[in-house]
């Protein structure tokens, strides 16, 4: 009982801070979304052509085609994210998990080197690490002459051509040229700052688990491979989740790399680029819809983030 | 009960092993043989090297190259096979069971990982799984998860595990380590009538020195990264080599003095050693003395087990003054812990409890020491 006080204010000062700063800004967000009803809340991701839109009068002609234009930017926009961040994670889950195999189960030359390493995005701002890619892979940079040649197909207009020309069967309708201020840029640059995510939400789960499982599927006779499938990724599988699940929110919500080698073209936007242009704008309601886009997306991370979170240690006990 | 493909085992020998760490010497050139079929203890304290030899006959550790150290399986040199090739069965101190698999899943392991050729039909496999599920008696509970299971369970389902790829050599660390007391003497019986019904040639690891007296067939005991000696459980307990196995096989009581007349001249007492007569042996390792040359003058240690040590209310002058503290009931001995009067130490006495009703002792009683048995070591081993 003499510890009460103490208690209850440290509990206030608490709740007080979360209302302030998550909270209240939260509850902002979703309020200027809907600040003009729902259906302009719609409209500004999907606003369809009305019927007899070419007779009605100018000046009503223009904003409707005006918005019409807005929306379609958006939705390119939330294209770009989900397809860089369908990129990105795959990329990174398969670094993290040969990273962490590596740290956690062997012991190299110039390990703690690559631990250092895999930490290096959390220490290095991400407007930092765009410009880098800029300098090297810009028209003057030391990749220029290579970077701003390179052919890349789009991801989108890829399809299936069959044996009957070459022995590759796959083609593409689109290609890209270059790398910076295009989306491979933005590809770039988010493996780049999402890349420990994985790696560290994995390594002291291995580590933690230790070797013995992987020695004794190997003394019955399991391969490497299986012995991967069957043994360490099923130990692991919600530490990876896990991972998973911040790197693609990372990458979802990255801002400063990517706005960096974006060369702010609205092909390029993401999202959180989008919300800026938006903004700026003055297109007050339609940047915060977007946001609030990515605030739901911000909850359903946080869900799935508990959940891989007990899961673990669930699997610990 | 015999699985099939148990029934190839083969004899290991191991020579000349050294293994390094860094500037760790785990293993000092250690050899060693067992024959088919039988079951070897490698009994030892911490960090003596015992399962990093078990780990190297495995094939998870490489011995180094350099001493020319060679494993071989039934007369072949294992080297150049790996881990998977080696057909061992190991069973890990804390069971390393595949926790999100269930015990049969986890005992099909081996099974399924065989190579595509040898692997048997899904039925043969199902078959060949619950027969091991029954012969380690955990009927029913092959749906379990690890989690779900007890101690000894989870060890059963461990060398199920093992047994399953019928191994032809059976390594298992420190298998019992994790249990409790009473656990551990039921479960190493029934490893005991196991390895008998089964025959594989198996190596055990433990620092426990009532399992490896009563399970194993022979007991290697080991002492930084060497063998200080390997015999049946009662050459090993009888006639230990060195003060080392003497003291780690049992309690010993020491008693220092300089040899005089086939006696111990210990402070002002002399302690007679028993089956000296005149000339008192020192028993080392080194051969010192062990030819029954008169070694009057000469600085040693004897060894006395508890149980060896004579108390009585009264002596003739030559016996060992002690005092004693405190008596405890534990076992089938009384045990008497004691001070010696001239220098202190401590000293432990079993006896029977008849001649403990006899002597009637109590704490502060004033006491006679002398030895019925004693072994003879010189002075400069150290422990």
């Amino acid at each position: 009982m003499v510890h009460r006080l103490p208690r209850v204010l440290l509990t206030l000062v608490a709740v007080a801070f979360l209302v302030l700063f998550v909270v209240a800004p939260a509850v902002n967000v979703f309020a200027q979304a809907l600040s003009k009803g729902a259906r302009a809340y719609v409209s500004t991701f999907y606003a369809p052509r009305v019927q007899g839109q070419e007779k009605l009068p100018l000046k009503e002609r223009r904003a409707l085609s005006k918005e019409q234009a807005q929306a379609e930017k958006t939705r390119a926009a939330i294209r770009m994210t989900l397809g860089v961040a369908a990129v990105v994670v795959p990329l990174n889950v398969v670094f993290g998990v040969a990273a962490a195999w590596a740290i956690a189960k062997f012991r190299f030359r110039g390990r703690s080197l690559l631990v250092s390493l895999i930490d290096l995005p959390f220490s290095v701002s991400p407007v930092v690490a765009g410009l880098v890619f800029v300098l090297l892979m810009g028209r003057q940079g030391f990749f220029g002459r290579w970077a701003t040649q390179f052919q890349w197909p789009d991801l989108a207009s890829i399809y299936w051509k069959g044996f009957a020309e070459s022995a590759w069967p796959v083609g593409a309708a689109n290609w890209h040229s270059g790398v910076i201020f295009t989306p491979l840029a933005a590809v770039l640059a988010s493996v780049f700052v999402t890349f420990p995510f994985v790696a560290r939400s994995l390594i002291p789960l291995m580590e933690s688990q230790g070797t013995d499982a992987e020695e004794a599927a190997i003394t019955l006779g399991a391969g490497g491979l299986r012995t991967f499938w069957k043994v360490s990724l099923p130990n692991v599988k919600w530490g990876l989740l896990y991972g998973v699940v911040l790197c693609a929110a990372r990458t979802m919500g990255e801002f400063g790399a990517v706005s960096v080698v974006s060369g702010h073209l609205d092909s390029n936007d993401t999202m959180p680029l989008r919300v800026e242009k938006l903004w700026n704008e003055y297109n007050t309601q339609a940047a915060f819809a977007v946001a609030s886009l990515l605030a739901l997306l911000a909850v359903v991370t946080l869900v799935l983030k508990t959940l891989a979170e007990w899961k673990t240690r669930a699997a610990d006990e | 009960m015999r699985p099939r493909g148990a029934n190839t085992a083969m004899g290991i020998e191991l020579r000349n092993i050294t293994k390094t760490f860094g500037k760790f010497t785990a293993l000092d050139g250690v050899s060693l043989k067992v024959e088919t079929g039988e079951l070897v203890a490698l009994l030892g304290p911490s960090g003596s090297g015992k399962t990093t030899l078990l780990r190297v006959i495995a094939g998870l550790e490489t011995p180094d190259a350099s001493t020319g150290g060679a494993v071989l399986f039934g007369g072949e040199d294992v080297a150049a096979r790996h881990v998977a090739a080696r057909r061992v069965g190991f069973v890990f101190q804390h069971y390393a069971l595949f926790r999100h698999m269930t015990v049969f899943e986890n005992v099909a392991f081996g099974l399924r990982s065989m190579p595509w050729r040898q692997r048997p039909a899904r039925g043969e496999i199902k078959e060949r799984v619950l027969e091991l599920v029954r012969l380690v008696q955990l009927e029913g509970m092959q749906g379990r998860f690890p989690s779900q299971l007890s101690g000894g369970q989870r060890q059963r389902v461990a060398l199920a595990r093992a047994l399953a790829v019928g191994p032809k050599v059976l390594l298992l660390d420190e298998p019992f380590g994790a249990l409790d007391a009473k656990v551990r003497r039921e479960l190493r019986r029934w490893l005991r009538k196991l390895h008998d019904d089964m025959g594989v040639t198996s190596v055990f690891v433990t620092h426990d020195q009532d399992e490896a007296l009563e399970v194993a067939d022979r007991v290697a005991v080991m002492n930084k990264g060497k063998i200080e000696q390997i015999g049946t459980p009662e050459e090993v307990y009888e006639h230990p080599a060195n003060p080392f196995v003497y003291n780690f096989l049992g309690n010993v009581n020491l008693f220092r003095g300089r040899l005089s007349r086939g006696r111990l001249e210990v402070g002002d007492a002399r302690l007679a050693i028993p089956g000296a007569n005149g000339n008192a042996r020192i028993d080392d390792a080194d051969g010192t003395n062990a030819d029954g040359t008169n070694a009057d003058g000469t600085h040693a240690v004897a060894y006395v087990r508890p149980h060896d040590l004579e108390v009585a209310r009264t002596g003739n002058g030559d016996s060992i003054l002690a005092r004693v503290n405190h008596v405890g009931f534990a076992g089938p001995f009384v045990q008497v812990y004691m001070t010696r009067q001239d220098n202190g130490e401590p000293i432990e006495a079993a006896i029977l409890r008849e001649r403990y009703r006899e002597l009637a002792l109590k704490p502060a009683d004033a006491v006679h020491l002398s030895a019925r048995h004693a072994r003879l070591f010189s002075d400069d081993y150290s422990i």
